[in-house]
Protein backbone atom coordinates (compact mmCIF):
# COMPACT_ATOMS: atom_id res chain seq x y z
CA UNK A 1 0.00 0.00 0.00
CA UNK A 2 1.22 3.49 -0.80
CA UNK A 3 1.97 5.88 2.14
CA UNK A 4 0.01 9.30 2.33
CA UNK A 5 1.86 12.31 0.85
CA UNK A 6 2.60 13.60 4.35
CA UNK A 7 4.21 10.41 5.20
CA UNK A 8 6.55 10.59 2.35
CA UNK A 9 7.04 13.95 3.39
CA UNK A 10 6.35 15.33 -0.32
CA UNK A 11 6.09 18.85 -1.35
CA UNK A 12 3.17 18.39 -1.91
CA UNK A 13 2.10 17.68 1.52
CA UNK A 14 2.49 21.33 1.86
CA UNK A 15 -0.33 23.13 0.17
CA UNK A 16 1.20 26.48 -0.20
CA UNK A 17 3.24 24.56 -2.37
CA UNK A 18 0.24 23.29 -4.07
CA UNK A 19 -1.51 26.67 -4.27
CA UNK A 20 1.77 28.14 -6.00
CA UNK A 21 1.68 24.91 -8.78
CA UNK A 22 -2.07 25.79 -9.61
CA UNK A 23 -1.32 29.45 -10.15
CA UNK A 24 2.22 29.00 -11.82
CA UNK A 25 1.95 26.16 -13.72
CA UNK A 26 -1.49 27.52 -15.58
CA UNK A 27 -0.97 26.16 -19.16
CA UNK A 28 0.62 28.73 -21.56
CA UNK A 29 -2.03 31.21 -23.25
CA UNK A 30 -4.42 31.52 -19.76
CA UNK A 31 -4.27 33.81 -17.05
CA UNK A 32 -2.90 32.63 -13.24
CA UNK A 33 -6.25 33.63 -11.96
CA UNK A 34 -8.20 32.19 -14.97
CA UNK A 35 -11.09 31.00 -13.05
CA UNK A 36 -11.88 33.89 -11.64
CA UNK A 37 -11.61 35.23 -15.17
CA UNK A 38 -14.62 32.90 -16.61
CA UNK A 39 -16.66 33.53 -13.20
CA UNK A 40 -16.91 37.22 -14.26
CA UNK A 41 -17.39 36.57 -17.84
CA UNK A 42 -20.70 34.53 -16.77
CA UNK A 43 -21.27 37.20 -13.95
CA UNK A 44 -21.26 34.80 -11.08
CA UNK A 45 -17.72 37.15 -9.55
CA UNK A 46 -17.42 37.36 -6.79
CA UNK A 47 -19.28 33.83 -6.15
CA UNK A 48 -21.58 33.52 -3.11
CA UNK A 49 -24.08 31.21 -2.01
CA UNK A 50 -27.20 31.19 -2.79
CA UNK A 51 -28.43 29.81 0.60
CA UNK A 52 -26.99 26.85 2.98
CA UNK A 53 -28.66 23.77 3.32
CA UNK A 54 -26.04 21.00 3.43
CA UNK A 55 -23.61 20.44 6.01
CA UNK A 56 -20.46 18.27 5.25
CA UNK A 57 -18.21 17.13 7.75
CA UNK A 58 -14.97 15.42 7.66
CA UNK A 59 -14.83 13.65 10.56
CA UNK A 60 -11.16 12.42 9.58
CA UNK A 61 -8.51 11.79 7.29
CA UNK A 62 -7.72 8.31 8.81
CA UNK A 63 -8.18 5.59 5.98
CA UNK A 64 -7.66 1.84 5.59
CA UNK A 65 -7.04 2.70 1.97
CA UNK A 66 -4.55 5.00 0.11
CA UNK A 67 -6.24 5.90 -3.22
CA UNK A 68 -4.08 7.33 -5.62
CA UNK A 69 -5.93 9.92 -6.53
CA UNK A 70 -7.26 11.09 -2.98
CA UNK A 71 -7.54 14.68 -2.46
CA UNK A 72 -7.91 14.07 1.25
CA UNK A 73 -4.14 12.49 1.16
CA UNK A 74 -5.87 9.89 2.91
CA UNK A 75 -4.63 6.60 4.38
CA UNK A 76 -3.72 3.94 7.93
CA UNK A 77 -0.62 6.81 8.71
CA UNK A 78 -3.06 9.72 8.93
CA UNK A 79 -3.88 10.12 12.65
CA UNK A 80 -6.10 13.54 12.42
CA UNK A 81 -9.39 12.60 13.63
CA UNK A 82 -12.54 15.02 14.25
CA UNK A 83 -13.36 14.40 18.45
CA UNK A 84 -16.26 14.25 20.52
CA UNK A 85 -16.03 18.09 21.44
CA UNK A 86 -16.07 18.81 18.23
CA UNK A 87 -18.85 17.18 17.10
CA UNK A 88 -21.22 18.35 19.69
CA UNK A 89 -20.09 21.60 18.32
CA UNK A 90 -21.51 20.23 15.30
CA UNK A 91 -24.58 18.85 16.80
CA UNK A 92 -25.33 22.13 18.22
CA UNK A 93 -25.19 23.50 15.12
CA UNK A 94 -27.27 21.13 13.53
CA UNK A 95 -30.01 21.85 16.37
CA UNK A 96 -30.09 25.33 15.34
CA UNK A 97 -30.30 25.27 11.51
CA UNK A 98 -32.43 23.36 9.15
CA UNK A 99 -30.36 21.42 7.06
CA UNK A 100 -31.86 19.31 4.22
CA UNK A 101 -28.66 17.23 4.43
CA UNK A 102 -25.98 16.06 6.78
CA UNK A 103 -23.08 14.75 4.41
CA UNK A 104 -20.01 12.38 6.89
CA UNK A 105 -16.80 12.21 5.00
CA UNK A 106 -13.48 11.46 5.53
CA UNK A 107 -10.75 9.14 5.66
CA UNK A 108 -13.08 6.44 6.10
CA UNK A 109 -15.60 7.84 8.90
CA UNK A 110 -16.34 4.88 10.03
CA UNK A 111 -13.14 4.41 11.22
CA UNK A 112 -13.49 7.38 13.95
CA UNK A 113 -14.26 5.69 16.98
CA UNK A 114 -16.92 8.34 17.85
CA UNK A 115 -18.57 7.58 14.69
CA UNK A 116 -21.88 5.59 15.63
CA UNK A 117 -22.24 7.82 18.06
CA UNK A 118 -22.40 11.01 16.11
CA UNK A 119 -24.92 9.42 13.59
CA UNK A 120 -26.79 8.56 16.18
CA UNK A 121 -27.55 11.78 17.47
CA UNK A 122 -27.77 13.93 14.22
CA UNK A 123 -31.16 11.07 13.95
CA UNK A 124 -32.01 12.09 17.49
CA UNK A 125 -32.08 15.72 16.15
CA UNK A 126 -33.93 15.49 13.41
CA UNK A 127 -35.94 12.57 11.92
CA UNK A 128 -36.00 13.62 8.55
CA UNK A 129 -32.67 14.87 7.49
CA UNK A 130 -30.72 13.21 4.79
CA UNK A 131 -27.61 11.96 6.15
CA UNK A 132 -24.72 10.67 3.85
CA UNK A 133 -21.68 8.33 4.74
CA UNK A 134 -19.47 8.24 2.24
CA UNK A 135 -18.73 4.73 2.70
CA UNK A 136 -15.24 3.14 0.99
CA UNK A 137 -17.41 0.01 0.80
CA UNK A 138 -14.02 -2.45 1.73
CA UNK A 139 -13.92 -0.75 5.40
CA UNK A 140 -17.52 -2.94 5.94
CA UNK A 141 -15.02 -6.25 5.17
CA UNK A 142 -11.99 -4.63 6.71
CA UNK A 143 -12.33 -6.04 9.97
CA UNK A 144 -15.20 -8.16 12.29
CA UNK A 145 -16.06 -4.85 14.16
CA UNK A 146 -17.24 -3.32 10.91
CA UNK A 147 -19.12 -6.12 9.56
CA UNK A 148 -22.79 -4.79 10.71
CA UNK A 149 -22.62 -1.35 9.49
CA UNK A 150 -25.20 -2.54 6.80
CA UNK A 151 -27.42 -2.71 9.49
CA UNK A 152 -26.36 0.33 11.40
CA UNK A 153 -27.07 2.60 8.05
CA UNK A 154 -29.99 0.77 7.80
CA UNK A 155 -31.02 1.13 11.30
CA UNK A 156 -30.39 4.92 11.18
CA UNK A 157 -31.99 5.44 7.81
CA UNK A 158 -28.69 6.53 6.10
CA UNK A 159 -27.93 7.33 2.26
CA UNK A 160 -24.92 5.45 1.34
CA UNK A 161 -22.75 6.61 -1.02
CA UNK A 162 -19.85 4.84 -2.46
CA UNK A 163 -16.77 5.06 -4.67
CA UNK A 164 -16.28 2.25 -7.26
CA UNK A 165 -14.15 3.82 -10.21
CA UNK A 166 -14.69 0.97 -12.60
CA UNK A 167 -16.50 -2.15 -13.16
CA UNK A 168 -13.66 -4.45 -13.32
CA UNK A 169 -11.27 -5.71 -10.58
CA UNK A 170 -7.96 -3.96 -12.89
CA UNK A 171 -9.21 -0.68 -13.04
CA UNK A 172 -10.65 -0.22 -9.44
CA UNK A 173 -7.57 -1.62 -8.12
CA UNK A 174 -5.36 0.63 -9.83
CA UNK A 175 -6.76 3.50 -8.26
CA UNK A 176 -7.40 2.31 -4.88
CA UNK A 177 -5.39 -0.66 -4.43
CA UNK A 178 -5.17 -4.48 -4.70
CA UNK A 179 -7.82 -6.51 -3.99
CA UNK A 180 -10.63 -3.58 -3.55
CA UNK A 181 -12.20 -4.47 -6.13
CA UNK A 182 -13.03 -7.69 -5.19
CA UNK A 183 -13.54 -6.41 -1.34
CA UNK A 184 -15.52 -3.84 -2.30
CA UNK A 185 -18.25 -6.38 -4.88
CA UNK A 186 -18.37 -8.29 -1.01
CA UNK A 187 -19.80 -5.11 0.76
CA UNK A 188 -22.00 -4.48 -1.60
CA UNK A 189 -23.88 -7.50 -1.90
CA UNK A 190 -23.93 -6.88 2.09
CA UNK A 191 -25.61 -3.34 1.54
CA UNK A 192 -28.00 -5.30 -1.18
CA UNK A 193 -28.93 -7.86 1.11
CA UNK A 194 -30.34 -5.41 4.14
CA UNK A 195 -32.16 -3.73 1.03
CA UNK A 196 -30.17 -0.86 -0.52
CA UNK A 197 -30.31 -0.09 -3.53
CA UNK A 198 -33.38 -2.42 -3.56
CA UNK A 199 -36.65 -0.86 -5.18
CA UNK A 200 -38.77 -0.43 -2.77
CA UNK A 201 -36.70 -0.31 0.26
CA UNK A 202 -36.55 3.17 0.62
CA UNK A 203 -32.97 2.24 1.70
CA UNK A 204 -30.36 4.51 -1.07
CA UNK A 205 -27.20 3.44 -2.55
CA UNK A 206 -25.48 5.74 -4.54
CA UNK A 207 -22.13 4.72 -6.41
CA UNK A 208 -19.71 7.47 -7.55
CA UNK A 209 -17.24 7.25 -10.60
CA UNK A 210 -14.53 9.02 -10.96
CA UNK A 211 -11.89 8.51 -14.12
CA UNK A 212 -8.77 6.40 -13.33
CA UNK A 213 -6.71 8.55 -14.99
CA UNK A 214 -6.08 11.86 -16.97
CA UNK A 215 -9.76 12.31 -18.32
CA UNK A 216 -13.21 13.72 -18.02
CA UNK A 217 -15.79 12.14 -16.74
CA UNK A 218 -18.55 11.42 -19.96
CA UNK A 219 -22.06 11.40 -19.70
CA UNK A 220 -23.32 10.44 -16.20
CA UNK A 221 -26.59 8.72 -17.29
CA UNK A 222 -25.27 6.11 -19.79
CA UNK A 223 -21.94 5.60 -17.25
CA UNK A 224 -24.91 4.49 -15.06
CA UNK A 225 -26.67 2.60 -17.50
CA UNK A 226 -23.18 0.50 -18.10
CA UNK A 227 -22.65 0.23 -14.60
CA UNK A 228 -26.08 -1.38 -13.64
CA UNK A 229 -25.68 -3.74 -16.79
CA UNK A 230 -21.97 -4.92 -15.84
CA UNK A 231 -23.02 -4.91 -11.92
CA UNK A 232 -25.68 -7.24 -12.51
CA UNK A 233 -24.46 -9.28 -14.61
CA UNK A 234 -22.22 -11.42 -13.50
CA UNK A 235 -22.81 -9.98 -9.60
CA UNK A 236 -26.62 -9.59 -9.41
CA UNK A 237 -25.31 -6.39 -7.69
CA UNK A 238 -28.43 -3.18 -7.92
CA UNK A 239 -27.90 0.51 -6.84
CA UNK A 240 -29.55 3.77 -7.59
CA UNK A 241 -27.53 6.62 -9.19
CA UNK A 242 -23.92 6.63 -10.41
CA UNK A 243 -22.55 10.44 -9.79
CA UNK A 244 -19.70 11.37 -11.98
CA UNK A 245 -17.25 12.98 -10.50
CA UNK A 246 -14.30 14.59 -11.82
CA UNK A 247 -11.15 14.18 -10.36
CA UNK A 248 -9.59 18.00 -8.85
CA UNK A 249 -5.69 18.97 -9.15
CA UNK A 250 -5.25 18.84 -5.92
CA UNK A 251 -3.03 16.54 -3.53
CA UNK A 252 -2.29 13.38 -4.51
CA UNK A 253 -3.79 13.34 -8.29
CA UNK A 254 -1.73 16.60 -8.59
CA UNK A 255 0.86 14.27 -7.60
CA UNK A 256 -0.18 11.79 -10.23
CA UNK A 257 -0.31 14.68 -12.78
CA UNK A 258 2.67 15.80 -12.80
CA UNK A 259 4.89 12.87 -11.71
CA UNK A 260 3.17 11.16 -15.47
CA UNK A 261 3.60 14.71 -17.23
CA UNK A 262 -0.27 15.12 -17.65
CA UNK A 263 -0.55 17.87 -15.35
CA UNK A 264 -0.68 21.08 -18.28
CA UNK A 265 -2.72 18.93 -20.49
CA UNK A 266 -5.52 18.17 -18.23
CA UNK A 267 -5.48 21.51 -16.93
CA UNK A 268 -5.59 23.05 -20.33
CA UNK A 269 -8.65 20.35 -20.81
CA UNK A 270 -10.51 21.54 -17.74
CA UNK A 271 -10.07 24.74 -18.34
CA UNK A 272 -11.25 24.84 -21.77
CA UNK A 273 -14.21 22.65 -20.67
CA UNK A 274 -15.93 25.60 -19.00
CA UNK A 275 -19.51 25.48 -18.72
CA UNK A 276 -21.31 28.52 -16.95
CA UNK A 277 -23.94 26.49 -16.50
CA UNK A 278 -22.58 24.20 -14.32
CA UNK A 279 -20.31 27.14 -12.75
CA UNK A 280 -24.18 28.78 -11.23
CA UNK A 281 -24.87 24.99 -9.82
CA UNK A 282 -21.68 24.31 -8.13
CA UNK A 283 -21.60 22.91 -4.61
CA UNK A 284 -19.96 25.48 -2.45
CA UNK A 285 -23.19 27.80 -3.34
CA UNK A 286 -25.02 25.71 -0.96
CA UNK A 287 -22.57 23.43 1.43
CA UNK A 288 -20.59 24.43 4.20
CA UNK A 289 -17.80 21.92 4.96
CA UNK A 290 -16.51 21.32 8.05
CA UNK A 291 -12.89 20.08 9.00
CA UNK A 292 -11.54 17.42 11.57
CA UNK A 293 -10.39 20.12 13.66
CA UNK A 294 -13.76 22.19 13.51
CA UNK A 295 -12.74 24.92 10.85
CA UNK A 296 -14.96 25.53 8.07
CA UNK A 297 -14.52 25.80 4.72
CA UNK A 298 -16.43 26.61 0.99
CA UNK A 299 -16.02 23.12 0.05
CA UNK A 300 -14.26 19.69 0.94
CA UNK A 301 -11.36 20.77 -0.94
CA UNK A 302 -11.02 24.25 -0.32
CA UNK A 303 -10.45 22.51 2.94
CA UNK A 304 -7.52 20.42 1.99
CA UNK A 305 -6.13 23.26 0.58
CA UNK A 306 -6.57 24.78 3.55
CA UNK A 307 -8.55 27.63 2.30
CA UNK A 308 -11.07 28.84 5.09
CA UNK A 309 -14.03 30.69 4.84
CA UNK A 310 -13.72 34.64 4.54
CA UNK A 311 -15.72 35.39 7.63
CA UNK A 312 -15.29 35.92 11.36
CA UNK A 313 -14.58 33.29 13.52
CA UNK A 314 -14.12 30.44 10.68
CA UNK A 315 -14.92 27.65 13.21
CA UNK A 316 -18.02 25.24 13.87
CA UNK A 317 -18.18 26.35 17.37
CA UNK A 318 -18.26 29.84 16.48
CA UNK A 319 -21.13 29.72 13.62
CA UNK A 320 -22.94 32.45 12.46
CA UNK A 321 -25.54 31.86 9.18
CA UNK A 322 -25.86 35.38 8.42
CA UNK A 323 -22.29 36.25 7.58
CA UNK A 324 -22.15 32.59 5.91
CA UNK A 325 -24.51 33.26 3.60
CA UNK A 326 -23.27 36.40 2.19
CA UNK A 327 -19.51 35.53 2.17
CA UNK A 328 -17.60 35.48 -0.68
CA UNK A 329 -16.79 32.26 -2.33
CA UNK A 330 -12.82 31.13 -2.07
CA UNK A 331 -11.77 30.48 -5.75
CA UNK A 332 -8.63 29.57 -7.10
CA UNK A 333 -7.59 27.06 -10.31
CA UNK A 334 -8.62 24.15 -8.53
CA UNK A 335 -11.99 25.07 -9.29
CA UNK A 336 -12.24 24.34 -12.90
CA UNK A 337 -12.71 20.78 -11.85
CA UNK A 338 -16.21 21.45 -10.52
CA UNK A 339 -17.36 23.51 -13.87
CA UNK A 340 -15.62 21.43 -16.52
CA UNK A 341 -18.27 19.44 -19.23
CA UNK A 342 -21.12 18.49 -17.17
CA UNK A 343 -20.08 20.05 -13.81
CA UNK A 344 -18.78 18.18 -10.78
CA UNK A 345 -20.04 17.62 -7.20
CA UNK A 346 -19.84 15.34 -4.52
CA UNK A 347 -23.74 14.42 -5.55
CA UNK A 348 -22.33 14.17 -9.23
CA UNK A 349 -22.74 16.08 -12.62
CA UNK A 350 -23.91 19.58 -11.95
CA UNK A 351 -25.32 20.72 -15.70
CA UNK B 1 11.96 17.76 -34.13
CA UNK B 2 10.16 18.51 -37.39
CA UNK B 3 7.80 16.21 -38.46
CA UNK B 4 4.27 16.38 -40.72
CA UNK B 5 1.97 15.46 -37.72
CA UNK B 6 1.74 17.40 -34.32
CA UNK B 7 -0.75 16.98 -31.66
CA UNK B 8 -1.55 20.61 -31.02
CA UNK B 9 -2.70 20.59 -34.71
CA UNK B 10 -5.72 18.94 -32.89
CA UNK B 11 -6.86 21.29 -30.98
CA UNK B 12 -7.08 23.61 -34.19
CA UNK B 13 -9.19 21.70 -35.99
CA UNK B 14 -11.73 24.01 -35.94
CA UNK B 15 -9.55 26.44 -37.87
CA UNK B 16 -10.02 25.14 -41.38
CA UNK B 17 -13.38 27.46 -40.98
CA UNK B 18 -11.13 30.40 -41.43
CA UNK B 19 -10.34 29.42 -45.19
CA UNK B 20 -13.54 28.35 -46.12
CA UNK B 21 -16.02 28.73 -43.25
CA UNK B 22 -19.70 27.79 -45.11
CA UNK B 23 -18.54 24.50 -45.92
CA UNK B 24 -16.44 23.86 -42.32
CA UNK B 25 -19.77 25.44 -40.83
CA UNK B 26 -21.95 22.69 -42.58
CA UNK B 27 -19.48 19.99 -41.87
CA UNK B 28 -19.37 20.20 -37.91
CA UNK B 29 -22.91 20.27 -37.23
CA UNK B 30 -23.09 17.20 -39.34
CA UNK B 31 -20.28 16.03 -37.42
CA UNK B 32 -21.66 16.95 -33.89
CA UNK B 33 -25.18 15.44 -34.89
CA UNK B 34 -23.80 12.16 -36.22
CA UNK B 35 -22.10 11.71 -32.82
CA UNK B 36 -25.34 12.27 -31.15
CA UNK B 37 -27.00 9.64 -29.49
CA UNK B 38 -29.72 7.79 -31.99
CA UNK B 39 -30.27 4.54 -32.77
CA UNK B 40 -26.55 3.49 -31.58
CA UNK B 41 -25.45 4.87 -28.44
CA UNK B 42 -22.58 7.59 -28.20
CA UNK B 43 -20.52 5.36 -26.71
CA UNK B 44 -21.07 2.56 -29.83
CA UNK B 45 -20.42 5.23 -32.26
CA UNK B 46 -17.54 6.53 -30.20
CA UNK B 47 -15.48 2.64 -29.98
CA UNK B 48 -16.96 2.77 -33.91
CA UNK B 49 -15.26 6.26 -34.72
CA UNK B 50 -11.85 4.86 -32.55
CA UNK B 51 -11.81 1.12 -34.66
CA UNK B 52 -12.17 3.20 -38.37
CA UNK B 53 -9.74 6.16 -36.66
CA UNK B 54 -6.99 2.98 -37.13
CA UNK B 55 -8.13 1.86 -40.00
CA UNK B 56 -7.41 5.22 -41.94
CA UNK B 57 -4.31 5.89 -39.66
CA UNK B 58 -5.62 9.26 -38.55
CA UNK B 59 -3.29 10.00 -35.61
CA UNK B 60 -5.39 12.73 -34.75
CA UNK B 61 -8.67 10.81 -34.63
CA UNK B 62 -6.83 7.87 -32.40
CA UNK B 63 -5.70 10.59 -30.00
CA UNK B 64 -8.83 12.05 -29.96
CA UNK B 65 -11.20 8.62 -29.77
CA UNK B 66 -8.94 6.71 -27.28
CA UNK B 67 -10.05 10.05 -24.81
CA UNK B 68 -13.25 9.69 -25.81
CA UNK B 69 -13.98 6.09 -25.67
CA UNK B 70 -12.25 6.13 -22.33
CA UNK B 71 -14.34 9.21 -21.16
CA UNK B 72 -17.44 7.16 -21.91
CA UNK B 73 -16.29 4.38 -19.98
CA UNK B 74 -14.59 2.10 -22.01
CA UNK B 75 -12.33 -0.36 -21.03
CA UNK B 76 -8.75 -1.24 -22.56
CA UNK B 77 -10.32 -4.98 -24.04
CA UNK B 78 -13.29 -3.12 -25.48
CA UNK B 79 -10.80 -0.28 -27.26
CA UNK B 80 -8.24 -3.26 -28.04
CA UNK B 81 -11.38 -5.40 -29.69
CA UNK B 82 -12.89 -2.43 -31.38
CA UNK B 83 -9.11 -2.03 -33.26
CA UNK B 84 -9.30 -5.57 -33.76
CA UNK B 85 -12.30 -5.41 -35.36
CA UNK B 86 -10.94 -2.72 -37.72
CA UNK B 87 -7.58 -4.85 -38.27
CA UNK B 88 -9.85 -7.98 -38.91
CA UNK B 89 -11.95 -5.85 -41.70
CA UNK B 90 -8.68 -4.28 -43.03
CA UNK B 91 -7.00 -8.05 -43.59
CA UNK B 92 -10.10 -9.13 -44.89
CA UNK B 93 -10.01 -7.32 -47.29
CA UNK B 94 -6.95 -8.19 -48.44
CA UNK B 95 -7.39 -12.11 -48.43
CA UNK B 96 -10.79 -11.79 -49.93
CA UNK B 97 -9.11 -11.02 -53.21
CA UNK B 98 -7.06 -13.93 -52.91
CA UNK B 99 -10.45 -15.19 -54.71
CA UNK B 100 -10.22 -13.21 -57.47
CA UNK B 101 -6.67 -14.40 -57.45
CA UNK B 102 -7.39 -17.58 -57.45
CA UNK B 103 -10.01 -17.16 -60.13
CA UNK B 104 -7.32 -15.79 -62.65
CA UNK B 105 -4.82 -18.71 -61.37
CA UNK B 106 -7.69 -21.32 -62.29
CA UNK B 107 -8.44 -19.59 -65.90
CA UNK B 108 -5.12 -19.71 -66.75
CA UNK B 109 -4.30 -23.26 -65.50
CA UNK B 110 -4.88 -26.36 -68.06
Amino acid sequence: MIKSLKARKSELADVGYELKILSEKTPTGFEADAFASKLRASNLYPLKPTHIDTLQINVGKMCNQTCKHCHVDAGPDRKEIMTQETMQHCLDVIKNHSFATIDLTGGAPEMNPNFRWFVEEIRKIDKRVNIIVRCNLTIIVANPSYNDLPDFFRNNNIEVTSSLPYFTAMRTDSQRGEGVFEKSIRALKMLNEVGYGREGSGLILNLVYNPSGAFLPGSQESLQQEFKKKLKEPYHIVFNQLFTITNLPISRFLDYLLASGNFEGYMEKLITSYNPVAAEGVMCRNTISVGWDGALYDCDFNQMLELKVETPGQHISKWNTEPLTHREIQVNQHCFGCTAGAGSSCGGATA
Amino acid sequence: MKTYYNPDDLKKFGNIAEFQKPLADKFFDYYGETFKEGALTAREKSLIALAVAHAIQCPYCIDAYTVDTMEKGCDEQQMMEAVHVAAAIRSGASLVHGVQMMNKFKELSM
